[in-house]
């Protein structure tokens, strides 16, 4: 699904020239629900930012489900990020003058999807993710968890490939975040990769894949299977996996 | 996809109620600058409908032509010679002037000091009286509001008949009386109405040509022993002949056949109608054009209003921005949506203003009538509804045009600096 070959990214900030990504390689297949973790100044958001198409880079090539994403018009950025991805973030960025069901629907509203289908479709997923009676709310009526519901709704509609969020959980309280998480994790069981920065290793845990980014390049690749080895590195506690493997179970 | 939607008003309503004052005073900018082009637009033209009906109807080709005194010596005569015209010079003048149009020579009896020089039964009364040909109608029309002018059959058979100035009718007559073919006396001579007219003039000079009476030229020459003098001459100078040039050639005729010298500038008095029309268009395109300069200035000032409010809108909606570029919203479909904002606030503004200058232009127009204050300065303003188009056009496009740099501002940042901007 995804496949970065030899990623490089910089920033010139003033005369000083800052190379945040040194040569990035990874594939990430289809239907992997994969985290992305590192210190701050890691490069974990500047990668998340090439993904998204958000941002450029400076060298190397990034497929997408097949496409070569390189020097796009932002027109056809604009229309590849709506076809192809959603986007969860921290803060979950929700227009505050749209209520829920608009908030839901605006991708489609770039897609030119008529008014009445887009709120019957937007209705649908507001009701996966149990808001359907806060359809008419505006968001700042809501609850963090109810925030972050909606903008995974508004990632959903368009039926995106990848789902990528920027520390979804990151603004959450641990019992929210890990009811974020469970939903993300039902998404993936139908078939949508996602991808995630954090910087909570419980967070990470419930993924089926770690990418450990260190001074902009991949210092590790840890798969679910290798929680073993994780906890050798005693990023984890025994209590805390206990936790997780309840809430997941 | 109609260009205007639900969402679009939707996101538009919520920033201007966002910041209400703000929008108020950004839209004050452009409703002010259109209601100013408006009412200065309206009030020229109310200074060129006053000045213009000032002249009535009167030919812009035409000009007045009469004797003075000659202040040059010339083969052999003295300075100081009365110039007369005579019928004479009237065949002279047809004859050598092919591009004369219509010639009216004229001669008038003036009432002296006062002195009543009309009477009909019980009444007296004091008003100038002109002896004309049928043409001078032609020259400086008024509106014939009962019977008619002085025809061709009345100056060949020098019919004792009168044309009456509708102030004369008031007077001499009793209301609901039918003046056409009863008789006045005009110094001692009785003549028949004929016919009422009015002028189509403003102020002053209408109520001069109400008191006036028109009779044949021929009858007044010889009723009043004037044999055949010609006190002026009244000429328009045919389609595609400059009455000014006419003028000159004219003034030539006369004076060669009054033996005056060619370099006597004095001799022959005239009014050039023509040139002071020139003059008076000149100086009401010269208003225009200020009111033009100055009314776009105004609106000029109004739209960078709206630019300037709108680069803020935009700064302050970054990162809404940026999070709907994420979401994949086009470059242009962001830009649509700020020119589009722009585009409304202008207009809508500049509509109040216009609704706001028109209103005032009536009021003033409905106070000027009632209090009948229409001068020859100064008459009915109005805008025209072509020039109000104009304006509104003029709004549209400026509205596209503030709203363009703050759109393309919005673009120009990447997506992912908008979402990062707090």
């Amino acid at each position: 699904m995804i496949s970065l070959k030899n990623i490089n990214k910089s920033y010139s900030i003033g005369s000083n020239k800052l190379h945040v990504l040194k040569g990035i390689n990874l594939g990430i297949e289809k239907g992997e629900l994969v985290s992305i973790m590192g210190s701050s100044g890691s490069g974990k958001s500047t990668m998340l930012n090439i993904l998204g198409m958000l941002d450029n880079y400076d060298m190397g090539e990034y497929y997408l489900d097949g496409k070569l994403i390189q020097n796009l018009s932002e027109k056809k950025a604009a229309l590849y990020r709506n076809e192809m991805l959603g986007f969860v973030f921290q803060s979950f960025n929700l227009i505050s003058f749209k209520n829920a069901m608009e908030n839901v629907a605006l991708p489609l509203y770039y897609q030119k999807v008529s008014r009445k289908k887009r709120n019957i479709l937007a209705m649908e997923y507001l009701d996966k993710m149990g808001l359907k009676e806060w359809a008419m709310h505006m968001p700042n009526e809501l609850s963090g968890g109810q925030k972050q519901r909606l903008a995974i709704a508004r990632a959903l509609i368009a039926q995106p490939k990848v789902i990528l969020a920027d520390e979804p959980t990151g603004a959450l309280d641990t019992a929210t975040s890990y009811e974020v998480m469970k939903i993300l994790k039902e998404i993936n069981d139908d078939g949508i990769t996602i991808i995630l920065v954090t910087h909570e290793s419980d967070i990470a845990a419930m993924t089926n894949r770690i990418i450990r980014l260190k001074d902009g390049v991949i210092e590790k690749n840890i798969y679910n299977g290798d929680l073993q080895e994780f906890r050798s590195q005693n990023l984890l506690n025994e209590n805390e996996i206990k936790k997780i493997h309840e809430t997941l179970v | 996809m109609n260009f205007i939607n639900t969402d679009k008003l939707q996101e538009i309503w919520f920033t201007i109620k966002q910041n209400k004052l703000r929008t108020f005073f950004t839209a004050f900018g452009v409703s002010w600058g259109i209601f100013m082009l408006v009412v200065m637009l309206g009030a020229g033209k109310g200074l060129h409908n006053g000045v213009s009906t000032g002249m009535g109807d009167m030919a812009t080709n035409s000009m007045f032509m009469w004797g003075n005194r000659t202040t040059v010596p010339f083969k052999g005569f003295p300075r100081g010679r009365w110039v007369r015209f005579e019928n004479e010079d009237t065949k002279a003048l047809k004859d050598q002037l092919p591009e004369i149009e219509y010639i009216a020579p004229r001669l008038q009896v003036f009432a002296a000091q006062g002195q009543n020089n009309v009477v009909r039964k019980e009444r007296t009364a004091a008003y100038s009286i002109q002896g004309d040909y049928p043409a001078y109608n032609k020259i400086d029309p008024s509106n014939i509001l009962q019977g008619r002018f002085i025809n061709d059959n009345d100056i060949k058979d020098k019919r004792k008949v009168v044309v009456i100035g509708v102030r004369v009718l008031e007077e001499m007559f009793d209301k609901d009386e039918d003046p056409i073919g009863e008789h006045i006396k005009i110094r001692g001579v009785y003549f028949r109405v004929v016919g009422v007219c009015s002028s189509k003039k403003n102020d002053q000079q209408a109520e001069q040509e109400n008191q006036q009476i028109f009779m044949p030229f021929s009858t007044m020459q010889s009723t009043y022993n004037m044999g055949n003098r010609v006190g002026w001459y009244s000429i328009t100078a045919k389609e595609g002949f400059s009455a000014s040039v006419l003028l000159e050639k004219a003034k030539a005729v006369m004076k060669n056949r009054h033996s005056i010298a060619p370099e006597d500038g004095r001799a022959i008095g005239s009014f050039n109608v023509e040139e002071e029309y020139l003059k008076m268009a000149r100086l009401f395109t010269g208003i225009n054009g200020l009111i033009w300069i100055v009314g776009i200035g105004t609106l000029f000032a109004g739209v960078i209003g709206v630019s300037n409010i709108m680069l803020i809108i935009v700064k302050e909606r970054t990162k809404e921005i940026g999070v709907q570029r994420a979401l994949g919203a086009t470059p242009w479909q962001i830009r649509k949506q700020i020119i589009i904002e722009s585009v409304l606030l202008t207009s809508v503004s500049g509509y109040i203003g216009l609704v706001g200058g028109v209103g005032l232009l009536e009021l003033i127009n409905y106070a000027l009538t009632t209090f009948g204050a229409n001068s020859d300065m100064f008459a009915h303003p109005e805008v025209d509804f072509e020039k109000a188009v104009t304006a509104l056009i003029i709004l549209v496009i400026s509205g596209a045009v503030a709203g363009l740099i703050p759109a393309n501002r919005a673009v120009s940042i990447k997506p992912i600096d908008a979402l990062r901007d707090e």
